[in-house]
């Protein structure tokens, strides 16, 4: 088991004949990755690394029995291509372009309201589960299948500290980049209730950034709904000032609110395990995972 | 991208939003001209010269004169004028003043507080509204919270009418001064849609004694990733209000942030790069700047990144933490060389390099036996490194 994507997921990729497009393409493909089909207005009928390319969202859905799309198409369409893959009805809508007005988000998660559809990003390295499937740009070799949850707003990031994981002996279940922006489709709280009831999940990684309140909201889930899995947390930006935004349109500090010293806290105050070094995630989560073992085992 | 109060208020009058007649000016001949309009050619008229620069605290700082004369608006302007102005938001340095802004004072009056801005937490926006306005927000919201509204709305409804009426209610308005606030609000709302707003605030909204209502002062923020749709506001750009590496940086896809320590740090991935600051930090350190590098870290990326990094001359020493996902090591290890000898770089490098290749990256390094370039393979013992090379240098 995992969440939200497994080796029967079918996948299209809107904007495939870009060149991000076309090289992760081949990357998914090489991870076994169920790519079915691919988007560009206008050429329709041609192939991309052996993946047909279609005119449309609606006729690629309709011919593969597609059920994700990931969107790599320029930030000045990516409205244009969420949208059209909304009305497509495609469940799960995958957001890698970065730099997308944060009013279009805005507009896009109106839509996603009282919908079934799961958007993840935008600005987001993508998900994957391991040794099944992946959507996402991330470097597939560095997952190991196993039983941590890496949840992100990084992305390189994210990737250190599943290096760190592998390193250590510990594979992942699902791993998820949830974005860098300030109006993202899928948060913390919505994948913590997921990640509790998936059977091969056995501890979180909760990686966050300064900015915005998700983390706090992440700490106010956990304890309100008792999680029983084990959650690690590093959030980066201690070192940051105020009201200088550092790199993602989400990670600034204004109005005094959204300090990584709150976040710690509030994850803290939850039961949540914190790790002040992001050079220490790896260890940490293999210490305590160690410890509980032994527990288990007396 | 923040644009000027003279800037923002033509937006205002443009929206329906009222402000005081005004004209800007860039010389001290621009300004006298201004007031002989304004104050429709005597002297006497009582008007206000304001600087023009990405920072509040003008006020108290000097930057905003009382001038009632055509010669006097002209010498004020030419001594605000090409001058930095600091005050308490600015930094020391202060920002320059390259063009004021000429408009018809005003005395007394009830000031008030209107702003519009995103609700994160619902992905909404949210009009902020306060009785207390001209005073720093920040601290209303800290010692007295109840004394803001807050109105989030549906961005694809507008903003209601129940929702504008707890507004006006809040300044204590009614009758017709209810209405024309009403509408200000509306507009304010309709501006932050049509123009990608990440903010916008009227502080302070003046009830004049008159009964007429006034935005008085603006602060406006675009957001940037909305410019390729706002070419009229994208050319409201001023850089020399911007750091100018920073500034620089962001020019060719580079995230720069100056800070106050000793240790350059080049980082690919933002969250990276906070963490690496972070871990410089919990090293001893103080890390010099935030740089994100971005995707493509090839060698004139690095280049221009380590041409960044040094011309701040505080800088005693670099780390370079790169993430080789799609980036090969080996690539980056060759460009981090190449980079390095362009700019003949005299302060020691210490790179951690981790990912894709990482052998051969770290190899090529080892190799290259190039005298300031120190690979250290572990990010811990790479941040404890660099603070020791940079605390002997």
């Amino acid at each position: 088991m995992s969440i939200i994507v497994n080796a029967q997921t079918k996948v299209l990729v809107q904007g495939i004949t870009g060149q991000a497009g076309a090289f992760h393409t081949e990357k998914m493909v090489e991870y076994k990755t169920q790519v079915v089909g691919g988007v560009t207005p206008g050429k329709g009928g041609t192939q991309i690394h052996g993946v047909p390319v279609f005119n449309s969202v609606k006729e690629a859905k309709e011919k593969t029995g597609a059920n994700a799309t990931i969107i790599f198409v320029p930030a000045k369409f990516a409205y244009n291509a969420v949208m059209e893959a909304m009305d497509a009805a495609v469940p799960l809508i995958v957001v890698i372009t970065e730099g997308i007005p944060v009013l279009d988000m805005v507009r896009i998660k109106r839509r996603l309201a009282g919908s079934t559809i799961r958007l993840i990003g935008p600005n987001c390295p993508g998900l994957i589960t391991s040794g099944e499937c992946k959507i996402g740009i991330m470097p597939g070799y560095i997952h190991r299948p196993g039983g941590v949850a890496v949840v992100s707003r990084s992305g390189t990031l994210t990737y250190d500290a599943v290096y760190q994981l592998t390193e250590a002996g510990l594979g992942q279940s699902t791993c998820v980049g949830i974005g860098g922006d300030p109006v993202v489709g899928t948060s913390f709280v919505d994948l913590l209730p997921m990640y509790e009831q998936d059977p091969q999940t056995e501890a979180i990684v909760l990686i966050g950034e300064i900015g915005g309140t998700e983390e706090e909201e992440a700490a106010a889930f956990i304890k309100k709904s008792k999680m029983r899995k084990p959650v690690f947390a590093f959030v980066a930006g201690r070192m940051a000032p105020k009201e200088k935004r550092m790199g993602h349109a989400g990670a600034i500090i204004a109005g005094g609110k959204g300090t990584a010293v709150e976040k710690y806290r509030a994850l803290q105050e939850a039961g949540v395990i914190t790790v002040d070094s992001p050079a220490d995630i790896g260890k940490t989560v293999k210490a305590h995972l160690a410890k509980r073992l032994n527990r288990a085992a007396v | 991208m923040k644009l000027h109060e003279y800037q923002a208020k033509q937006l205002f009058a443009s929206a329906g939003i009222p402000i005081q007649r005004g004209i800007v000016a860039e010389t001290s001949d621009e300004a006298r001209a201004a007031y002989k309009q304004l104050a429709g050619g005597k002297d006497g008229a009582k008007l206000n010269v304001k600087a023009q620069i990405h920072a509040g605290g003008r006020g108290k700082a000097g930057g905003v004169k009382a001038v009632t004369s055509a010669d006097e608006a002209a010498s004020v302007a030419a001594e605000l004028l090409g001058k930095p102005l600091v005050t308490k938001q600015t930094g020391p340095e202060g920002l320059p003043v390259r063009a004021v802004w000429v408009d018809e004072r005003v005395e007394g009056g009830r000031e008030l507080y209107l702003a519009v801005t995103l609700d994160r937490f619902k992905s909404q926006p949210v009009v902020l509204a306060s009785a207390m306005g001209g005073m720093d927000i920040e601290e209303v919201a800290e010692k007295n919270p109840e004394a803001i509204v807050r109105e989030s709305y549906d961005l694809l409804e507008g903003i209601t009418t129940p929702q504008v009426e707890r507004i006006v209610k809040t300044f204590g308005l009614s009758g017709a001064q209810a209405a024309a606030c009403g509408e200000i609000v509306r507009s304010l709302c309709r501006l932050y849609e049509i123009s990608d707003a990440v903010l916008i605030e009227i502080n302070p909204l003046v009830i004049m004694a008159k009964g007429d209502i006034i935005a008085l002062d603006a602060k406006f923020i675009v957001d940037d990733n909305s410019l390729f749709r706002h070419l009229e506001l994208a050319a409201m750009r001023d850089p020399s209000q911007e750091d100018p590496n920073e500034y620089k940086a962001s020019q060719i896809g580079i995230s720069y942030v100056g800070l106050s320590g000793n240790i350059g740090c080049l980082v690919n991935g933002a969250g990276l790069a906070m963490a690496t600051n972070d871990i410089i930090k919990l090293s001893g350190g103080e890390p010099a700047n935030f740089l994100d590098v971005g995707g493509g870290a090839n060698v004139e990326q690095v280049t221009n990144a380590f041409s960044i990094i040094l011309s701040d001359k505080k800088v005693k020493a670099i780390l370079v933490n790169i993430f080789g996902g799609i980036m090969r090591c080996d690539w980056i290890a060759t460009g981090l060389l190449k980079a390095s000898e362009n700019l003949k770089v005299k302060v020691p490098i210490v790179v951690r390099l981790q990912g894709t290749n990482v052998d051969e990256g770290r190899k090529i390094l080892k190799d290259a036996k190039h005298l300031n370039l120190i690979s250290v393979d572990e990010l811990a013992d790479a941040a404890r490194k660099v603070v020791e090379v940079a605390g002997k240098s």
